[in-house]
């Protein structure tokens, strides 16, 4: 009698479960939440609930349900804890992801279960290419196309010959090597470091100086940045050899790095003083919940909710309808903080590349736009995906 | 060839925080018979310690020293509660126990800290390059990690070699039902040399903090060097430690700064710059292959064992 009740029970709870899935959106967070590189994962999450709330909790109509996991910065991690949301959670929607080689584990997964899935940092050039997906979409960029930008301002100052630096990994080769396809003048070095164990950068810094190079190019995002950025004023580099950066110095660093950070040029797709509305309510909503700024990491992932409000509503709620949610879902038909927002054919957004520098604000360091270094980027391996139609 | 200059002064201050960890890995296990697997707790807890008062005392000097003495009596403690009991037993109950201690310290540090990490900022005087040499340009505060860690290392050998506690120690080492016989407090001795170890430990952690990043797990690679090193020093050597730390510390450096280019030469540039870094980083370990080979106690094997 006892086992035939729990039996019921069980049934009933399950049925409830079952019942009530199909009137909430469930959706899988991937990031780092622990680590030197923390504070990204917990920017992101602050920004995905900010804009949680400022769509009231619903998407499309329906309650929203959402399950953070951890990476641990560690691609044999996060593709189990993509696959624990799969296949153990039934997800509608994966969100996240800051690591490119964490996104090429997970990706396959993804791709094979057909789960919607929204990028909203990594940029490996595999998925602007041939690992695009038909239900994969990106509010973040190709790695490439930020040094890119720095490349190009590197040519507007007249920077003759650099020394490249970053980390061993998937990101680290693609920013190098984005830096090396706009930049005019002459490599004289080019360093990877082991990722993301070495946090000593000093026999790179000291082969630096040797090169004698007119600047030197810097990849290190996380904690790691603002190790590379310590050590680089320690070793009296500063005054010396001037330093450019893609995704090193952004609002999540610049609290601890404070005046080290002053100066040091970097390039990126968002920064917290872009005039739009959107953005307006954003940082200023961000800042009186949470006394900061917002970083880019944050800003990207804010745009996936309306992006999925737009994607639900534009099928009713029937999340069974993947392709006309693909379809809706390349329209762009939100409000970005980033202004005009579109997607390539390859999902990947076309988006101008800023110029931004640390500026000191009365007693507070924040990050300010400089300039417009390019306009409507494209990426440049969009070709090489073959979307079907 | 200042720059040959500058990249070996990179690999002794390499050299000098190994041999921090080292020492105290060597004298636990040369005198304790204690392969402790825990020492890389011991070295965040002790960069925990610091970056949490060097910003409640607001002074870097007296944070670091508070911190080396509230390490010495964590580790004290934790050899009382937890280590005792493994003596005398078998190695593999060592590595057991302490790497049970490891993954614990991992997650009290979580609870009490917090996952992000801290920062120690240094005093600004410390934030700059010196003039060492006409040329060459080195940071102030790596100078004062070379400079300090060579003061330890006199201190130590004053300590065990010219002290009646040192010469306790040392007798410890060779024979330590002897030494009971005699009326030796051989508990107490235990439990001052591992407190002297995490000191140790704790110390290269604070050194190695402000270069880098107060995190959990900020020991467990760094603990693998140290490792090598007292494989290739000698166990229970505190001399082999220091030879040994520095010969890994610039082979390591100048591995990373010349086999990158070397490798470049015969392999194309980018396929270089991938395998290059890999390659060096395999270089300490070819060394330790070769020393186990050839002198499998290693290059300063303790003397009267």
């Amino acid at each position: 009698m006892r086992k035939t009740l729990m039996l019921t029970a069980a049934l009933l709870a399950f049925s409830a479960g079952a019942a009530s899935a199909q009137k909430t959106v469930k959706i899988g967070f991937v990031s780092t939440f622990s680590g030197p590189t923390a504070a990204i994962g917990d920017d992101m999450r602050k920004s995905f609930e900010l804009a949680l709330d400022h769509h009231g909790r619903k998407l499309g109509g329906l309650p929203v349900e959402v399950i953070y996991e951890d990476d641990q910065i560690k691609p044999e991690v996060g593709v189990q804890k993509v696959q624990k949301l799969i296949e153990s959670d039934k997800v509608d929607f994966i969100v996240g992801i800051i690591w490119s080689n964490v996104l090429i584990a997970a990706l396959k997964p993804i791709i094979d279960s057909k789960t919607f899935t929204v990028v909203t940092n990594a940029g490996a050039s595999q998925l602007s290419g041939e690992m695009c997906s038909p239900y994969v979409f990106s509010t973040a960029w190709n790695n490439d196309q930020t040094p890119q930008a720095i490349g190009l301002y590197m040519n507007q100052k007249g920077v003759k010959t650099a020394f490249l630096i970053g980390p061993n990994y998937a990101a680290g080769k693609d920013m190098l090597e984005g830096v090396e396809a706009t930049f005019k003048g002459q490599i004289v070095g080019r360093e990877l470091t082991a990722w993301p164990a070495q946090v000593d950068f000093q026999a790179e810094l000291s082969k630096a100086r040797n090169a004698k190079p007119d600047a030197i190019f810097a990849f290190y995002p996380g904690g790691p940045g603002i190790q590379f950025i310590t050590q680089y004023n320690q070793s009296g580099l500063k005054g010396q050899i001037p330093l450019y950066t893609a995704f090193t110095i952004d609002s999540l660093s610049l609290p601890r790095l404070k005046d080290q950070a002053l100066g040091i040029p970097g390039a990126q797709e968002w920064v917290r003083d872009l005039p739009n509305e959107a953005n307006k309510k954003y940082v200023d909503d961000f800042r009186a919940r949470h006394k900061t700024d917002p970083s880019f990491y944050g800003a990207q992932t804010y745009d996936a909710v309306p992006l999925l409000d737009s994607v639900v509503k534009a099928v009713n709620g029937d999340l069974s309808k993947k392709d006309e949610m693909r379809r809706a879902a390349e329209k762009a038909d939100f409000k970005s903080v980033r202004g005009n927002f579109k997607f390539g054919p390859n999902h990947i957004p076309i988006q101008n590349f800023y110029l931004q520098e640390a500026v000191k604000e009365g007693d507070e360091f924040r990050m300010k736009t400089m300039a417009t270094i390019v306009e409507n980027d494209q990426d440049k391996h969009f070709q090489k995906c073959k979307m079907p139609n | 060839m200042l720059y040959l200059i500058e990249q070996c002064l990179n690999g002794m201050q390499l050299g000098m925080l190994l041999f921090l960890l080292a020492a105290g890995l060597t004298l636990i296990f040369g005198i304790m018979d204690l392969i402790n697997l825990a020492h890389g707790s011991l070295y965040m807890l002790g960069a925990y310690f610091a970056a949490t008062l060097v910003g409640v005392t607001g002074s870097f000097v007296a944070g670091i020293a508070l911190g080396v003495v509230a390490t010495f009596i964590a580790g004290m403690v934790l050899e009382v509660i937890a280590i005792r009991p493994l003596y005398g037993r078998d190695h593999l109950d060592h590595v057991l126990g302490t790497f049970g201690l490891l993954i614990f310290f991992n997650d009290l540090v979580r609870l009490i800290w917090g996952p992000a990490g801290l920062t120690i900022s240094l005093p600004s005087q410390m934030l700059t390059a010196v003039q060492v040499l006409p040329g060459v340009y080195y940071p102030a505060f790596r100078l004062v990690i070379i400079i300090a860690t060579l003061a330890v290392a006199l201190l130590l050998y004053v300590l065990v070699m010219r002290t009646r506690i040192g010469m306790l120690i040392r007798a410890g080492a060779s024979d330590r039902e002897m030494v009971g016989a005699l009326g030796v407090n051989i508990k107490l001795l235990y439990t001052l040399v591992f407190g002297l170890g995490a000191a140790l430990a704790g110390f290269a952690g604070m050194m190695q903090a402000p270069l880098a990043f107060v995190q959990i797990g900020m020991g467990e690679n760094i603990l693998i060097l140290a490792f090598v090193v007292i494989i290739i020093g000698g166990i229970g050597s505190i001399r082999g430690a220091f030879i040994a730390a520095v010969t890994v510390g610039i082979i390591d450096t100048i591995g990373r700064a010349f086999v990158p280019d070397l490798v470049r030469h015969f392999l194309s540039y980018s396929a270089g710059s991938s395998a290059g870094p890999a390659l060096s980083s395999m270089l300490i370990y070819t060394l330790m292959a070769l020393v186990l080979i050839f002198r499998p106690e290693g290059l300063f094997p303790a003397s009267g064992k």
